[in-house]
């Protein structure tokens, strides 16, 4: 057994939301530069000058790189061979981002309830997603996202019949109606199977690995790549203004279904798809 | 070359403007975003003066982060427009001109930006930092209650953006048949 404190849990979140909000992870960046070197509108590849300017600027000028900090996802992977000592591992999450907010001068984009809508002030409470891992480490992906994307998010329960050809039309309508909104290039994160939850948390598990690894199952990545082909060639473009780029990626998780079931989940991210792995 | 924008705008200005061209915003703009936009439609059809004169504005979309130590703004790019289509006709009726923001806009929209004579105009989305730098003084206005989401006024020096919506409502946007 190895004894953690939650303190530790706390320092590490609290780094990881400031690397993650002003340092885009080195996949994207290097795809950005890959789709403005061969975008071929003029506009389009403006746009995506100034992304990398942008990038640039926020990384030396220690700046978040876009004004909506996010909501954020912490994925925790505990090994079962760690025990948590000194608190409530939520209560440590949320005092790590808490004060990496604060003192990152990050926007505080949380409200309490979402009727009464009463800023909590400090961009608490995170989202966590708890799964047991072997080993006596504790990996920390900390995920924040802007509203932009998340709110094109969809999720759909199709009939088996539908099939890969139903996936498919769902995930590049998705991608057509969202337009310019979650601030395009994205990055498409697709979850098929399991129920209705299991496919939104795989579609944004799908999110969290890095863009420049296609599914290491081959058919999986066949069907991500036909994906991407297809909503490129949408011409929606860098902030759906037109161009070659409309998405930097397409990534797919999938999971065993029910024998009368096929959940599909889409989740869109922006082109500054902030993330940040720590082990404790 | 870009067109110059500068609040008070009137008609023959914006005339000039068309789907896609560049133009560089100057001097004074009105930052809001939801809550804010509420709050003045809420005073609207209260019969309430609004907390600044609209007549020839500019208004962006936007909810900065924090200033750190030794500057006047965090990062500042625009949210998106059309969460905001809901209350934007009836500050085009008082005499609102310009919108800055992301994404496309209500046919609703487009429609009073047609017969108000208003233009819609997109600046990158997700470059908060280097708009930022493109913005050079801020104050609170109204609704400081609101945290990131009070109504502020800013100065801004050759703000970008893309002409999106021309006041006779050509589009950048391809339409999303939603």
């Amino acid at each position: 057994m190895r004894i953690v404190e939650t303190e530790l849990i706390k320092k590490a979140v609290k780094e990881a939301v400031k690397t993650a909000n002003t340092r885009l992870p080195v996949d994207v960046l290097t795809s950005l530069e890959k789709a403005r070197d061969n975008e071929t509108v003029p506009h389009a590849r403006q746009v995506l000058d100034i992304l990398l300017q942008n990038a640039h600027q926020a990384q030396t000028e220690n700046m978040p790189l876009c004004q909506d900090t996010g909501l954020v996802t912490v994925h925790v992977q505990l090994g079962q061979e760690v025990a948590l000592t000194g608190g409530s591992l939520y209560e440590a999450i949320n005092q790590g981002i808490g004060e990496g907010y604060t003192e990152g001068y990050f926007r505080a984009s949380m409200v309490k309830d979402p009727f009464e809508r009463v800023n909590t002030g400090d961009n608490t409470p995170a989202v966590v997603h708890l799964e047991m891992i072997a080993g006596d480490k504790v990996i920390i992906t900390v995920f924040p996202k802007g509203a932009g994307s998340e709110n094109m998010g969809r999720t759909i329960m199709l009939k088996p019949a539908d099939g890969w050809e139903g996936a498919r039309r769902f995930v590049v309508d998705t991608v057509r109606i969202a337009n310019a909104n979650p601030c395009p290039p994205i990055i498409v994160g697709v979850g098929v199977g399991g129920n209705l939850e299991k496919a939104c948390l795989l579609a944004k598990k799908a999110l969290l690995r890095p863009i420049d690894q296609p599914h290491p199952d081959r058919r999986i990545a066949a069907r991500e790549a036909q994906l991407l082909q297809d909503i490129n060639k949408l011409g929606i473009g860098p902030q759906g203004m037109g161009g070659d780029t409309t998405a930097l990626a397409v990534t797919m998780e999938v999971y065993p279904t029910h024998i009368a079931s096929l959940p599909v989940a889409v989740s869109l991210n922006c082109h500054s798809a902030r993330r940040a792995v720590v082990t404790v | 070359m870009a067109h110059v924008l500068r609040a008070p705008l009137n008609g023959n200005a914006l005339q000039q403007l068309h789907a896609g061209d560049e133009v560089l915003v100057q001097g004074t703009v009105y930052a809001a975003r939801d809550a804010a936009h509420q709050k003045m439609i809420a005073a609207l059809e209260a019969g309430q003066p609004l907390p600044f004169d609209i007549e020839g504005q500019i208004i962006y979309y936007v909810g900065p982060c924090p200033a750190p130590p030794g500057r006047i703004i965090g990062s500042a790019g625009p949210t998106t427009s059309s969460r905001m289509d809901v209350y934007t006709p009836a500050l085009l009726q008082r005499g609102l001109k310009a919108m800055i923001g992301k994404g496309d806009r209500s046919q609703e929209v487009k429609e009073a930006m047609k017969k108000h004579g208003a233009v819609y105009l997109a600046a990158v989305g997700g470059a908060g930092v280097y708009l930022a730098h493109r913005i050079t003084a801020v104050e609170t206005i109204a609704y400081p209650e609101l945290g990131p989401e009070a109504l502020l006024k800013m100065e801004f020096q050759d703000f970008p953006c893309i002409v999106a919506i021309d006041m006779r409502g050509q589009s950048v946007y391809q339409a999303s048949d939603e």
